[in-house]
């Protein structure tokens, strides 16, 4: 079988499955949940060091930077010069050029400024960063993000931490058909079944954090996201049989008793 | 006994007293903030880290110093 990689901005990777590092519990937790993710990219968010409480643990001491891609993203910025900011700072922090762009422009509902976005990507993919792109599942704007520069583009599902799934399947599909860039479903998947789906509809890659976080049991959740996006991929790549409107039996009639 | 001058900065929007003379590779040290994990911006500037022990930190000036924490 031909090799299936997972390319983003020239870079191999072997997990398709990107997970966010955000609302776990513990650093302990976090870090145990990436490992059975099998993911080797993790987002991570800018802050202030809290000068006042030096022992907080740090991201870096639980989650190597060496071992697993930092995907440093922008959350929280509400225009093009916040998230040019924070990208320009996570860069300083390490040589960060592989970044996740997030400009939002809604507090309750979390939906990307695309005017903004755009902005920003092309900016930001001047100045050598690899950007790779939060954006509406609108194939227009996709395809306007990959002619400034993206590297990969990250259709919402739906909501950020909503957990609803994949809301306009008819969308992915039709910005897969128009791209050649990783296509990656960013936020809104709830279980398992949403990351199949995804993969099914040609994405090669989805990025979950909620779903895992915050499920019941983490750990289990992890590990379900895993062999979903395995299971999902391997399904995309098989070739599915055609859907029928009336039953076709599976076994044969020829020498029935 | 020697006096010490102090001055007033912005640190991580906060106001905060600190030596005078000090050079921003040296207060850092003497937060004990791990640079390698860090980036530092002065009045919305980021500065080059190898460049922290030739800038002296002068009054209101305004410090920001970000690392990374766990997010999606």
């Amino acid at each position: 079988m031909k090799v299936d990689n997972f390319i983003v901005a020239k870079k191999n990777f072997k997990s398709r499955l990107i997970v966010g590092t955000g609302k776990y519990k513990t650093m302990f937790e976090c870090a145990k949940a990436i490992k059975i993710s099998g993911a080797d990219i993790v987002t991570v968010a800018v802050r202030r060091v809290n000068i006042a409480d030096k022992k907080k643990p740090l991201l870096m001491d639980y989650i190597d930077p060496k071992k697993i891609t930092y995907l440093p993203n922008t959350a929280g910025c509400f225009n093009s010069a916040e998230a040019l900011r924070t990208l320009r700072l996570a860069r300083e922090i390490g040589g960060w050029k592989l970044v996740k762009l997030e400009v939002l422009g809604d507090k309750k509902n979390l939906f990307p400024d695309i005017i903004e976005t755009l902005k920003s990507t092309e900016i930001l993919s001047k100045e050598g960063f690899k950007v790779m792109v939060y954006c509406t599942d609108d194939p227009l704007m996709a395809k306007r993000l990959e002619d400034v520069g993206a590297c990969a583009i990250m259709p919402l599902a739906a909501p950020i931490g909503s957990g609803l799934g994949i809301q306009n399947q008819t969308n992915i599909k039709i910005i897969r058909n128009q791209t050649k860039l990783p296509l990656i479903i960013d936020a809104g998947l709830g279980q398992a079944s949403d990351a199949v789906i995804a993969m099914e509809l040609g994405c090669d890659g989805v990025l979950v954090n909620t779903a895992i976080a915050k499920a019941s049991k983490p750990f289990e959740m992890a590990r379900a996201m895993k062999n979903a996006v395995i299971a999902g991929r391997c399904s995309y790549l098989s070739g599915r049989i055609l859907k029928a409107d009336y039953a076709r039996p599976s076994s044969p009639l020829k020498g029935l008793i | 006994m020697k006096k010490v001058n102090k001055i007033k900065i912005k640190l991580n929007g906060k106001i905060s007293i600190m030596p005078n003379n000090l050079t921003i590779l040296g207060y850092i040290k003497k937060l004990k903030i791990p640079l390698n994990k860090v980036a530092i911006e002065l009045n919305h500037e980021i500065i080059d880290k190898n460049k922290l022990d030739k800038i002296k930190i002068k009054k209101d000036d305004k410090i920001e110093i970000v690392h990374f924490i766990g997010g999606g």
